[in-house]
């Protein structure tokens, strides 16, 4: 333990140690994910969201639970920053009962509605009209909620972007707009896709509030995402950040990255997002190497029990393929 | 006023009427969509109500289907009970994505958890010389996809009715108003509402073949029935209101009965709601048939504007004649 830490740490420290924490979760479970994956353990599709751990983790400290989320098909980070039991999660992959959506989404459709956590879409830019909807239906009940939408910067080239924008700051709906910029829709560079890259000024030519974030720095992601929704929540309206970030591994786990120079990776892996918040922690005395080897240890242990739940838990009966299709009757 | 006494109406009346209903019934309910306001509704069925209930609740959107067919979603995930309106079937391809991957899928993806009770309204078919992009009848396409339900009120009792129903139901529903039915009129009895959205109905019982049909061709279906009676060949006409699901059972009762069958489906023939329903009669009722079943569908061609070709390439009474006496040789 450091000595910060020893003592009782301030609340701000104990912050950032939260912070690291998520991220460090999101981290791990996703090694895991490829380790289970190359076993054969775990199928489908899984898009791994490391190197863009800031982002999740940053926007969630600004919502509330009674807030509302909407997820894109690289969403292992978000729902486990908004709380889904790890679990559930790992239970998901391994298309279990226990899993958050019966075993039946899979890696691109976490679901919570208990946590209205409205999933994981795996359209890109599909969310966007529900996050519309959700916020519509609180605006017309006078809900002080907000909902946060994830998507990418590949979302931001389809016509449903656009409607939803037009949509949002005409209804003046209480949606805070997080588009993930990785710079890359699957394999296609973003300056390759897209006439302006500057994705926060077309966001913005919406009339609705719209700035870069650096998406690697998990505070400055928290301060940016809590400015925005104290401004949505006094009734300012839809706000769009653009996160800067980027994804360390293959777009998803068929992907051999013919698109980008391993230099690059490795340029973006200098401001590695747990790294850069581990740091300022060291520099700061709140937290040494003893720590961070003790977190991790714990989170693997964590994970590890929840891969052997998930292994052990039961799979859905062939008998019931066709339930969730139709709502039962109503007796 | 009670319930036997009767008032003259329109299906158009009627639809509204049973929005106006549902939005006096429940304050989850409104109506989005393009010019459902100010303007009355492209085909005037919304006409006043925005005076009535006010622009939060007869909601007038961009012209983005998806975006607004997504956002009727989100709101109904989140407990409202939206409306939507869609001009037409064509335009609905717009947001066939969020039909289709969100208000179909969501329930089964989220293992349960993700009701979408949402009702979407649209128009279909020909008649009116609108041509190849505003005449389609689409909606055997939606029958394909599992966890959507399909129906199409053909007559007043339904076009009042079926609304309500549909509200109720945790999940979605879709609605196919046939361009030519709202200007027929008739009479309602004063308390009319709810109907049943599961059953087929036989809108002309007889004994000598069946008629399987439903939406815009039902009258043209029994005026077919009425001239065949003039030869002595009693035709029973099912009106199938919902069409996913099928009542396959009242089908194939009348099979039983009539041993023979013709379908009467505006859709384009290949790969449609008729082929699907023929296929059913074969599955279910091919020991009870003394003939080939027989299809009267839309000719396979993009809906031409001049009034001579339009009517060629829809289903006629005449065809109907024709492929009834084929079947009954």
């Amino acid at each position: 333990m450091s000595r910060a830490a020893a003592k009782g740490a301030p609340p701000e420290a104990a912050h950032r140690r939260d912070l690291l924490r998520q991220m460090l979760l999101i981290r791990r479970f996703e090694d895991k994910c490829v380790e289970l994956y190359s076993a054969g353990e775990i199928r489908g599709f899984v898009h791994l969201y490391i190197g863009e751990e800031a982002v999740a983790v940053g926007v969630n400290e600004a919502v509330t639970a009674e807030d509302s989320i909407v997820s894109t098909y690289r969403e292992h980070g978000h729902a486990l920053a908004r709380g889904l039991p790890l679990d559930s999660v790992m239970a998901e992959m391994y298309g279990k009962t226990s899993g958050c959506s019966r075993g039946r989404g899979g890696s691109m459709h976490l679901f919570d509605v208990s946590r209205r956590f409205y999933g994981g879409n795996a359209i890109v830019g599909g969310g966007l009209p529900l996050s519309i909807g959700i916020a519509l239906a609180d605006k017309l009940r006078g809900e002080q909620r907000v909902t946060a939408c994830f998507f990418g910067d590949g979302a931001v080239a389809e016509g449903e972007f656009h409607e939803c924008m037009n949509l949002a700051a005409l209804w003046d709906l209480p949606v805070l707009f997080c588009c993930e910029n990785n710079l890359y829709a699957m394999g296609t560079a973003l300056e390759r896709a897209q006439a302006q890259t500057d994705l926060a000024l077309r966001a913005g030519s919406y009339g609705m509030p719209a700035w870069a974030v650096d998406g690697m720095d998990v505070l400055a992601v928290q301060h940016a995402a809590r400015g925005a929704v104290e401004a949505i929540r006094a009734g300012g309206g839809p706000h769009f950040l653009e996160l800067r970030t980027y994804r360390f591994r293959a777009h998803s786990m068929y992907d051999p990255e013919r698109y980008r120079d391993k230099s690059e990776v490795e340029e973006w892996k200098k401001r590695d997002p747990v790294d850069l918040l581990a740091c300022r922690m060291r520099e700061s005395d709140e937290l040494t190497d003893a720590d961070f080897q003790a977190m991790g240890d714990a989170l693997t242990g964590e994970i590890d029990k929840a891969v052997a739940a998930a292994k052990a838990a039961p799979a859905e009966p062939v008998e019931d393929l066709t339930r969730f299709v139709y709502s039962p009757e109503p007796i | 006023m009670t319930g036997t006494e009767t008032m003259k109406t329109t299906y158009r009346e009627a639809m509204r009427a049973a929005i106006r209903d549902a939005l006096q019934r429940d304050d989850r309910v409104f109506l989005m969509g393009e010019d459902v306001g100010r303007y009355g509704g492209c085909f005037a069925v919304s006409l006043g109500l925005l005076d009535e209930f006010g622009p939060e609740r007869i909601r007038d959107t961009p012209l983005s289907e998806s975006a607004f067919v997504g956002a009727g979603i989100g709101a109904a995930l989140a407990g409202m009970r939206p409306i939507v309106e869609i001009m037409t079937v064509n335009f609905s391809l717009l947001a066939l994505d969020q039909i289709m991957n969100n208000a179909a899928t969501l329930l089964h993806m989220s293992g349960g958890q993700c009701n979408v009770p949402l009702v979407i309204r649209m128009t279909t078919g020909a008649g009116r010389q609108v041509a190849a992009q505003h005449s389609h009848s689409l909606e055997g396409w939606y029958t394909h996809i599992p966890g959507i339900k399909v129906l199409a009120p053909a007559t007043l009792t339904d076009a009042r009715g079926m609304l309500w129903t549909a509200l109720q139901d945790p999940d979605p529903v879709l609605i196919f108003e046939h361009g030519s039915l709202y200007n027929m009129h008739g009479s309602l009895t004063a308390d009319a509402g709810a109907v049943d959205i599961r059953s087929a109905a036989v809108r002309r019982a007889g004994a000598d073949v069946s008629l399987i049909t439903y939406g815009g061709t039902l009258s043209t279906t029994i005026a077919a029935a009425e001239t065949l009676a003039g030869d002595n060949i009693d035709a029973e006409v099912i009106d199938l209101r919902s069409l996913r699901p099928l009542d396959d059972k009242t089908i194939t009762d009348s099979v039983a009965k009539t041993h023979r069958a013709v379908i009467v489906d505006e859709g384009w023939r290949t790969g449609s709601l008729a082929a699907e329903i023929s296929a059913r009669i074969m599955e279910q009722a091919f020991w009870d048939l003394d003939a080939p079943t027989e299809r009267v569908c839309g000719a396979e061609v993009p809906m031409p504007y001049p009034r001579h070709l339009e009517q060629a390439a829809l289903p006629g009474a005449d065809a109907i004649v024709a492929a009834v006496r084929r079947a009954v040789g």
